[in-house]
């Protein structure tokens, strides 16, 4: 007996100072939506257990180790003569067993709890396709590269893909769900911490998958409002400055994923570099020469099957056309122009 | 002809044969004889160089003549494509995908054909009949029937073995390769596509490296255990290794011809559009699945028919059970991985649209069929290693195993429950989200037969006498890092918090501590373990003890950091990673950790491969094991047993006076 309540009160001791200590760590990214919070509650019960069961297990592992290792003199001693205990083995099947059931009990109240609609949600629809994300606002009538949402309100993404199995991952929301060809799946978001977040493609979707990547902006409510409204009423490329449309066209690159493809560095990758690319000339698969100028950039972005350069495989998405808008091909091309 | 004469004989010829053979099938198939990229030509004339070596070693290995029929069936089965478009009009008449994909089928069987085991078969259709084969090969080195179809389930049981170490090592060095990759952020030496084919082929290779390696266990060690002499079919034994060689080659020729991009879960429609590297994958994988289906067949025979007399199943050594466990699920399982990959093959080939939707496919089709298998695979890796667990503990803690019922059935438990879960994979897959929850719920049963095992090993370690040579420090290891492994499941099974770990570093550090626990580590315990059986030497203590300690102290620190990185949002499968993240410290100290595992595989494998031929001769029986194989002489005698015995007591009564297991008919009483 004496092992036994030795070992007792090692556990119980250490098992309790783990737990104080796992709880001090920061397991998670920072929470940003209504979502993150249950879900985290319920990872921190779920470490609380990992603790205390990882302790059991290594403390009475550790302690036999040192306990009841084989010393000097003792080359021919056996152990102890026992083959097992029914009461023992019903105890440890049926408290692990109410354990997980009560811990699969809370996941449905939890997954209930996050995935239930809201009478005022909103509705975005995400496309996603090899290698980037759009997004458009049915009610607005309004598509954009970048995900704006307001903050604390609830947001149902209806998401198809295009091509490949996606998946829709933002960590600091928690939530993830595939995009599937074929089918829409639904996600519901209630960000509620304002800030600028990624969506990274969670699931491996070909070559450019590392970089397939987009914008979100969690903005207030009137900050949300006014960029609606500017989306619905497009600006003039000639109201802008020349440094302005470069910036922007900066800003549509990264969000529209052009650049998980093309390098600004003149680094080769799975499309031509934009790095000194406009002006130079251009041989394309049929042999023939043309020079990259404004149009042929436009048409490029617009049909990118119809020039293809030689040595790349014309594998350009082509329907660029439905979710850039004329001012984004614009900043786009004035962006190129700026890369000597 | 002396042996340098033969191997340089062999080389030329086979280099000559390859760039002949080369040029001709350009021209049959009407293109310019030389090609401007020379590479394709070089690597043929250095296979076939090859195997002209292996035939000037010893010209009557099966290897090598199995390998020629590989080629030649190659050969037909482009031509015979060619022929048949040629023939029908279709245009193009040389379409590199379906001929690659008729030559890769004929080929492995031209394989099967070369290598011999399908000898005996062909002439049992003749109305011949041909005798069990003994011994090597009549006048050959005893070492030539390794190379070849032999029917001794000892031998088979090395094939296995050492087949699967040498995967291992394949697919750690593709580990390391991508591993080097991601030390900092940024691409530094591998494009995009070919870090995809490396974690790619480094996952499929690790699979059928493990599934050898349970194999050369399962084959060498139950028909020991049991008293049997070999095991039930050993011609059937034989084809069930060597039909995992071709299967094996497949998988690995994928690397040349354009990779494949889609991880080693081939999840389509991705895996329908990929390059033809993802053909060479899934016809190697649907191949080398007889050799899990048949290998399964044979030793739930062995198992239920062929025990000694007074061997109850309740008294069979509880390796055995989860030997049968584990067959039990490769024989109804393995179906479903070869059907999901066919027919990713032939929507690829006749545009069948099982998965595309444009073509009226169901893309979670996929998912379903896929983790049918490939969730209780995960059991047929792990429940031998649990069992070797469970077998060795005894021994070095010198009393009974806790709780033996419990376990046995534990593992039964698993291999039943590990069929009702599948679809825990798919929480974020867009499934009906009816599905989730009871899902959810049957996978946390898992636990609960997996709990039991932990606590009995505890039982079984309480108040003995523990001793801790090599393989019981494996075995507490073992049982350390698959506990890191089972407890990080709940969070995966419970659906809210797997919306956020899915698909992340979490699942990947999770995975690797399950097969590292589950697998490599008993692994390496069982082959110190059965060491001096095998080879009748023994292995160097101190090195095997330097491999344990880098081993363990670079796979806690690796799934660790991975996990730790997982949850703070790093992706699986990335070439590239958000330094913005703050993961790229945790990637460095993961890459230095796997250099660690690593270089200490190969300390290890380097032991054994010395000692089997200089280590010291290895006493009788080294660890004092009850086990019936100790009572025989080391390496065991072609036909085990000379006399069978009888079992006239329970198996782990270690410390029990006047105890005894086995009873052998000449010799009254001989205990543990």
């Amino acid at each position: 007996m004496k092992h036994g309540i030795r070992v007792s009160v090692i556990i119980a001791v250490l098992s309790a100072v783990m737990i104080y200590w796992a709880r001090t760590i920061q397991w998670m990214p920072v929470e940003a939506s209504r979502e993150a919070q249950p879900i985290d509650w319920l990872f921190g019960l779920h470490i609380d257990v990992i603790t205390f069961l990882y302790v059991l297990v290594n403390g009475i592992l550790v302690y036999s180790i040192i306990a009841f290792r084989r010393k000097k003199g003792e080359e021919e001693a056996v152990g102890a003569n026992f083959h097992g205990h029914t009461k023992l083995e019903i105890f440890w099947t049926v408290i692990p067993l109410i354990t997980v059931l009560f811990f699969a009990y809370l996941g449905t109240l939890v997954l209930n709890d996050i995935s239930a609609a809201a009478a005022d949600e909103m509705e975005v629809k995400v496309t996603a396709r090899q290698w980037a994300w759009s997004f458009e606002y049915p009610e607005a009538g309004v598509k954009s590269t970048e995900l704006y949402l307001p903050v604390g309100r609830k947001v149902k993404l209806t998401m198809v893909s295009q091509d490949v199995i996606h998946s829709f991952w933002v960590p600091e929301f928690r939530v993830k769900m595939d995009t599937v060809p074929g089918i829409t799946t639904t996600l519901r978001i209630t960000p509620d911490r304002e800030g600028t977040y990624k969506v990274r493609c969670a699931e491996l979707c070909g070559t450019a998958h590392a970089a397939m990547l987009g914008t979100i902006r969690v903005v207030s409510q009137e900050e949300f409002d006014q960029w609606l409204q500017g989306k619905q009423a497009p600006t003039n490329a000639s109201e802008l400055s020349p440094e302005e449309l470069v910036t922007l066209g900066e800003s549509t690159a990264q969000a529209a994923g052009c650049l998980a493809c093309h390098s600004v560095d003149g680094s080769k990758s799975v499309g031509p570099t934009w790095k000194g690319l406009f002006g130079s000339e251009r041989t394309l698969s049929d042999g023939t020469k043309v020079t990259a100028d404004e149009a042929y950039l436009k048409e490029s972005i617009l049909e990118p099957k119809a020039k293809v350069v030689e040595g790349y495989p014309g594998i350009m998405p082509t329907n660029f056309g439905e979710t850039l808008s004329e001012l984004d091909i614009q900043a786009l091309i004035a962006y190129i122009r700026s890369l000597k | 002809m002396k042996l340098g004469g033969r191997l340089l004989l062999g080389l030329i010829i086979g280099v000559v044969a390859g760039a002949v053979l080369y040029t001709v099938m350009r021209i049959i198939l009407g293109m310019p004889a030389w090609a401007a990229n020379p590479w394709p030509m070089v690597a043929l004339a250095l296979t076939t160089g090859s195997i002209g070596l292996l035939w000037g070693i010893e010209p009557s290995l099966g290897l090598a003549r199995g390998l020629m029929g590989m080629v030649a069936g190659f050969v037909v089965g482009l031509l015979v494509t060619y022929v048949i478009r040629l023939v029908l009009g279709m245009d193009p008449a040389w379409k590199p995908e379906p001929a690659w994909v008729v030559g890769a089928v004929l080929g492995s069987l031209g394989f099967l054909l070369g290598v011999g085991v399908m000898t005996d078969w062909l002439r049992w259709t003749r109305g011949e009949k041909t005798p069990e084969q003994h011994g090597p090969p009549k006048g050959k080195p005893a070492w030539v029937r390794y190379f070849g179809a032999d029917q001794n389930h000892k031998v088979i049981g090395v094939q296995y073995t050492v087949t699967g170490i040498l995967l291992l090592g394949a697919a750690g060095t593709f580990a390391m390769i991508f591993r080097t990759e991601l030390t900092n952020p940024g691409m530094d030496f591998l494009s995009a596509d070919l870090f995809n084919t490396f974690i790619s082929i480094h996952g499929i290779v690790m699979i059928a490296s493990i599934l050898m390696g349970i194999g050369g266990l399962m084959n060498y060690l139950v028909p020991l255990m049991l008293g049997a002499n070999d095991m039930a079919f050993p011609r059937l034994n034989s084809f069930g290794f060597w039909v995992a060689v071709p299967g094996a080659i497949l998988i690995l020729m994928a690397l040349f011809f354009g990779g494949w991009n889609t991880g080693w879960t081939g999840y389509a429609p991705l895996s329908v559009r990929g390059p033809l590297g993802i053909d060479f994958f899934m016809i190697g994988v649907f191949i080398f699945g007889f050799s899990s289906i048949l290998g399964a067949v044979n030793l739930i025979t062995t198992v239920l028919t062929m025990r000694a007399p007074g061997m109850s199943m309740f008294r069979m050594p509880i390796f055995v059970w989860a030997a049968l466990a584990t067959s039990l699920i490769q024989l109804t399982g393995t179906q479903f991985i070869g059907l999901s990959f066919l027919m990713v093959v032939l929507e690829r080939l006749f545009h069948m649209g099982f998965y595309e939707p444009s073509l009226g496919g169901k893309v979670l089709l996929f998912q379903h069929l896929f983790w049918f298998y490939s969730h209780p695979a995960v059991y047929i890796f792990i429940l031998p290693g649990l069992g070797i667990i469970s077998e060795l503990l005894p021994v070095f803690a010198r009393k009974p195993l806790f709780g033996y019922k419990w376990i046995a059935l534990s593992s039964m438990a698993i291999a039943i429950l590990g069929f009702l879960v599948w679809a825990h994979h798919m929480f974020t897959s867009g499934m009906s989200a009816s599905l989730r929850v009871p899902f959810m719920y049957s996978t946390m049963l898992v636990a609960v037969p997996t709990g039991v095992k932990f606590f009995s090993w505890l039982g079984t370690m309480w108040r003995g006498k523990l001793s801790f040579p090599t393989p019981m420090l494996f075995v507490l290891t073992s049982i350390a890092v698959f506990l890191i492994g089972g407890l990080t499941g709940p969070p995966l099974a419970t659906v809210p918090t797997d919306l956020h770990l899915h698909d992340s570093y979490y699942v990947v550090g999770h995975f690797h501590a399950t097969m590292f626990g589950g697998f490599v580590f008993p692994f390496f315990a069982a082959l110190y373990f059965w060491f001096p059986k095998i080879t009748g030497r023994m292995y160097n203590e101190r090195l095997g003890k330097i491999h344990w300690f880098f081993q363990t102290v670079g796979f806690y620190t690796m799934s660790l950091y991975m996990m730790r990185a997982g949850l703070l949002g790093m992706r699986r499968r990335l070439v590239d990673y958000d330094p913005a993240l703050g993961v790229a410290g945790f990637h460095h100290v993961i890459t230095m950790a796997g250099w660690l595992i690593f270089l200490s595989v190969v300390v290890g494998v380097l032991n054994l491969a010395w000692s089997a031929r200089r280590g010291p001769v290895a006493a009788l029986n080294p660890w004092e094991s009850r086990s019936p194989e100790w009572l025989l002489p080391s390496p065991v005698p072609e036909h085990n047993y000379e006399e069978p015995f009888e079992v006239v007591g329970e198996p782990y009564d270690y410390g029990i006076p006047d105890s005894v297991y086995v009873r052998m008919h000449s010799e009254p009483a001989r205990a543990g």
